[in-house]
């Protein structure tokens, strides 16, 4: 089958990949484009390991195909951290020892970060729910779930 | 070793520092199983048996073959032929061998029966559709009870050993039996007997990172293996098994593990991606779907349980008698012995009995999972327990701290337990305030202790200094859950320097003596221990530089905060010589320093746990609500107590998702009809509570600093301690795991008759 040329923008660099056009997205971020970050857990949208930003919108990068992603901005968890700077989210986790394996966290990082520009002041509830898309086998929830209402209470402070 | 050796005052130990990997672990920089690639690289894709039990006729590849996308195509002919068969787990070469390429039979739905490699996942995905399979289909069986019967197909003849009595059917391959006194004189002194019967389904360790290798093998034997495991020198050693080649010429890198919980603590893809490279010359990676994790990756057993206690009405126990059946897949290994001897453990008793079966099916081999085998048996266990305390009128927590197993007692599966942390987590568990919460109408409390072994394991470790004073670090054991945190805190609390200026590695197989996996809750344990003993023996070569330096006696010179100081007759007469000091000089003073430790260190320290949980029943749907829950196990000592907490909560959340939703559902057709994460359904963030723990420190003493492994004994109390809070919330015993919404609903119209 034909490849087909995709010009797109990931965490704010214009790139361009050649895709077979049943690549997913999350194929392509991850083969052509060696952004290894978003995982595959599942390849159905079922664990939130290969959660991305699309346009600012959170998709799982498995249920997209590669070539949809043209003309889109995609923010990846490789883009979260400002140079140096880690984002809140980031910096909070290490500090929560919100990962064990740290396979989910970068799915759960970009769904959180996500969350928290939709809605500043979550409820643990809220947050549960929103998080209801990242699976994580290790931690059971409870630091992740912590980390992100910390964080969400840091940033509200600081803004 | 003697406690008043063992430490117990701490400057690292016990903190809570970032971890090491976190900053590559939240940018996405960490590579796991999947993250690499090579030059040249090939797809590797595996075709698996549809049939639960076939006989494989013939294989025809040579329409793959002649794909000009294709560039290997490998069957059960290209690994060795050398491996030999024998009984029960004697030939575990040859099981896995069978496991990860079918020979004359498909055994599961699932089993892999052929491979390709091919220039693109895609194309290889679409070259399995060109080779033709012949299967004659067999009668299959699933079940572990019609596995035993008389009529029940026979999976392989000859897989028994010898501890199976006569008589029994063919895929009945081990048995286990053991107990102390006299248990039908104990029930004759009871007031109360209460005898029941139990299952639990297979369940998935569900870990999110799907196998994973990249492998190179060429024509020489020299091969190089990267993938995601629990245990790199086990992969290493079976690899070259399956292959024929010599173990010292193959190099296996772990990578950063995407959890394992026990399942991957053998190989599946790797021979194959080593096979296929040979044969193409070329590097082969494979990744699994989620869908063929299901399928032929290690679920748990599946079980079926009888249980008989007999209690005074003081709530004493009399006696204990359990008969447990695990259904391991079309292999032996199903730990039924383990559930046998895990299941009174926690008890002191006077009249115990305990069979375990290992038991043959049609399914996929079963792997490990977090105390493989002991939360089925406290399920059963402590359900029968709660039943007695219930008919009785007597205080869950009291009668188990009537019965509590503790220091000196000797234990049902037969050793006397050295110094053990049981009394404690119940006396925690008696104070905690979620004990004495009230319940909300609707709502159930359930209680259970469990306990698991623990393990010590083969081990290596090296350290060594750097001229200017940081030190590396380098042990065998994949970091799983922060594990490379506790191995610097238990450097620096040796050496003296601080945590920051250690640097751990988890060493490739080329680089560190053999390593057991990272398993039976060994890490921080033995891993640990040999940390420390490396540092120590580093931190000897280094007051010996010092004694020299000073010209006194090298037994004159202590350690003390990082640095070497003159003791004995000499003290004061020096300044202190700090670490850096020294090894600035080392080139010139008698070359580097390193330290080492290989063993196999026996002293693991069992440990135990009682969970408290809260359950809602929601009687018109049947869905059970996790309102609480309360973790209390003992640690031994804490290295990283966020880490510590993280393991408990983990093993609960575990617990949680075996107990109320999680389970293998075979058809008819013996296939398996739930192999993705919609259908096989573990807790999400919105299914579950905080999860509080408390961290009992009852320290082992076969370890320097009193760790005793957390990992495992966290999931054994769940099933039942949630399974008695459901059974307490819905009036009605529960005795079959999952206790799903239609299985609730069914036991509460059966309640009502
Ligand atoms: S890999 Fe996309 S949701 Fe699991
Ligand atoms: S930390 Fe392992 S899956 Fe979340």
């Amino acid at each position: 089958m034909s490849k087909l040329h995709v010009s797109t923008t990931v965490n704010g660099d214009s790139v361009e990949f050649l895709c077979d056009p049943r690549e997913t997205l999350l194929d392509c971020l991850r083969d052509k484009l060696n952004l290894t970050g978003a995982k595959e857990g599942c390849g159905t949208g079922d664990c939130g390991a290969c959660s991305v930003t699309v346009d600012g919108r959170l998709v799982c990068s498995c249920l997209m195909l590669g070539v949809e992603a043209d003309g889109k901005d995609i923010a990846t968890v490789e883009g979260m951290a400002e140079g140096e700077e880690l984002h809140p989210l980031q910096q909070k986790f290490i500090e929560y020892a919100a990962l064990q394996c740290g396979i989910c966290t970068p799915g759960v990082l970009v769904a959180a970060k996500a969350l928290l520009e939709k809605n500043p002041d979550p409820t643990e509830e809220e947050a549960r729910y929103w998080l209801a898309g990242n699976l994580c086998r290790c931690t059971g929830y409870d630091k992740i779930i912590r980390a992100v209402m910390d964080t969400a209470a840091d940033m509200r402070e600081a803004s | 070793m003697a406690l008043d050796d063992q430490k117990s005052v701490f400057k690292f130990v016990g903190t809570r520092p970032d971890r090491p990997d976190g900053l590559d672990k939240v940018t996405g920089r960490a590579k796991f199983g999947a993250d690499v690639s090579a030059a040249g690289m090939l797809h590797g894709a595996i075709l698996r048996s549809p049939h639960a039990h076939a006989r494989i006729v013939k294989i025809d590849a040579s329409k793959a073959q002649a794909h000009p996308d294709v560039k290997a195509v490998v069957t059960r002919a290209d690994f060795s032929d050398k491996v030999p068969f024998k009984p029960g787990l004697a030939g575990e070469f040859w099981n896995v061998l069978e496991n990860v390429m079918a020979g004359d039979k498909a055994l599961y739905d699932g089993h892999a029966v052929a491979a390709v490699a091919a220039t693109s996942a895609l194309a290889a995905r679409d070259a399995l559709k060109l080779i033709e399979v012949d299967y004659e289909v067999l009668p299959h069986v699933t079940d572990v009870d019609k596995a035993m019967a008389a009529d029940a197909p026979v999976i392989r003849e000859g897989a028994a050993d010898y501890s199976v009595p006569e008589g029994l059917h063919p895929n009945v391959v081990r048995y286990h039996e053991s107990g102390h006194g006299d248990v039908e004189a104990g029930f004759g002194e009871a007031d109360l007997v209460v005898e029941d019967s139990f299952t639990t389904e297979a369940t998935h360790q569900g870990y999110i990172e799907p196998h994973a290798c990249l492998a190179q093998l060429g024509a020489d034997g020299k091969g190089e293996l990267w993938c995601t495991t629990q245990g790199h020198w086990i992969a290493q050693k079976t690899c070259a098994a399956l292959l024929g080649i010599e173990t010292a010429q193959l190099r296996v890198t772990a990578s950063e593990i995407g959890g394992g919980f026990g399942g991957k603590t053998t190989v599946f893809i790797e021979p194959v991606a080593l096979a296929l490279s040979r044969k193409a010359n070329r590097p082969v990676k494979i990744v699994m779907s989620r869908s063929e994790v299901f399928r032929a990756t290690g679920p748990t057993s599946s079980a079926s349980m009888d249980v008989k206690i007999g209690m005074k009405k003081d709530g004493s126990i009399t006696a204990a008698q359990g008969i447990f059946r695990l259904q391991g897949g079309a292999f032996p290994g199903a730990p039924g012995d383990m559930t046998a001897m895990c299941a009174f453990a926690p008890y002191n008793l006077t009249n115990v009995r305990q069979v375990g079966y290992d038991v043959m099916a049609n399914r996929p081999k079963q792997a490990a999972y977090r105390a493989p085998g002991a939360p089925m048996g406290a399920f059963a266990v402590e359900s029968v327990l709660d039943e007695l305390c219930n008919q009785l009128g007597l205080d869950p927590v009291e009668v188990r701290l009537k019965n509590a197993a503790h220091d000196g007692s000797k234990a049902s599966y037969g050793p006397t337990y050295d110094q053990i942390g049981l009394v404690k987590t119940l006396e925690e568990a008696k104070a905690h305030p979620h004990y004495a919460a009230p319940l909300k109408p609707g709502q159930g409390r359930g209680i259970s202790c469990g306990f698991w072994f623990n393990h010590g394991g083969e081990t290596s470790v090296s350290l060594a200094l750097s001229e200017d004073g940081s030190a590396q670090l380098m042990v065998g054991t994949p970091d799983i859950g922060g594990s490379r945190a506790s191995m610097a805190l238990m450097a620096a609390e040796v050496l003296g320097i601080p945590y920051e200026n250690i640097r751990v590695t988890v060493a490739d197989t080329a680089t560190l003596g053999y390593n057991d996996v990272s398993h039976g809750s060994r890490v921080t344990y033995a891993s640990g221990l040999a940390t420390i003993k490396a540092a120590r023996h580093a931190v000897e070569r280094l007051c010996a530089r010092a004694a020299a330096k000073w010209g006194i006696p090298e037994d004159a010179v202590k350690w003390e905060d990082g640095c070497a100081v003159p003791s004995g007759p000499n003290a004061g007469d020096f300044d202190p010589l700090p670490l850096a000091d020294i090894t600035a000089n080392m080139g010139a003073t008698g070359g580097p320093i390193s330290g080492h430790f290989e063993a196999t260190p026996e002293g693991a320290g069992v440990s135990f746990g009682t969970h408290i949980v809260d359950a809602e029943v929601d009687p018109e749907t049947g869905k059970t609500a996790i309102t609480r829950y309360t973790v209390i196990q003992d640690a031994g000592k804490a290295i990283h107590p966020a880490y510590v907490e993280g393991q408990y909560q983990g093993g609960a959340a575990q617990g949680i998702g075996w107990a109320l939703n999680e389970e293998y559902i075979y058809g008819e057709d013996g296939r398996l009809q739930n192999s993705i994460f919609l259908d096989y359904r573990i807790p999400v963030a919105s299914d579950l509570p905080m999860i509080d723990t408390v961290i009992v420190e009852v320290p082992n003493p076969g370890h320097p600093f009193g760790v005793r492994g957390v990992g495992e004994t966290g999931i054994v109390p769940p099933l039942a301690a949630i399974a008695n809070a459901v059974s307490n919330a819905a009036g009605v015993r529960m005795r079959d795991l999952p206790m799903s919404p239609p299985r609730i609903l069914a036991a509460l119209k059966a309640r009502d008759g």
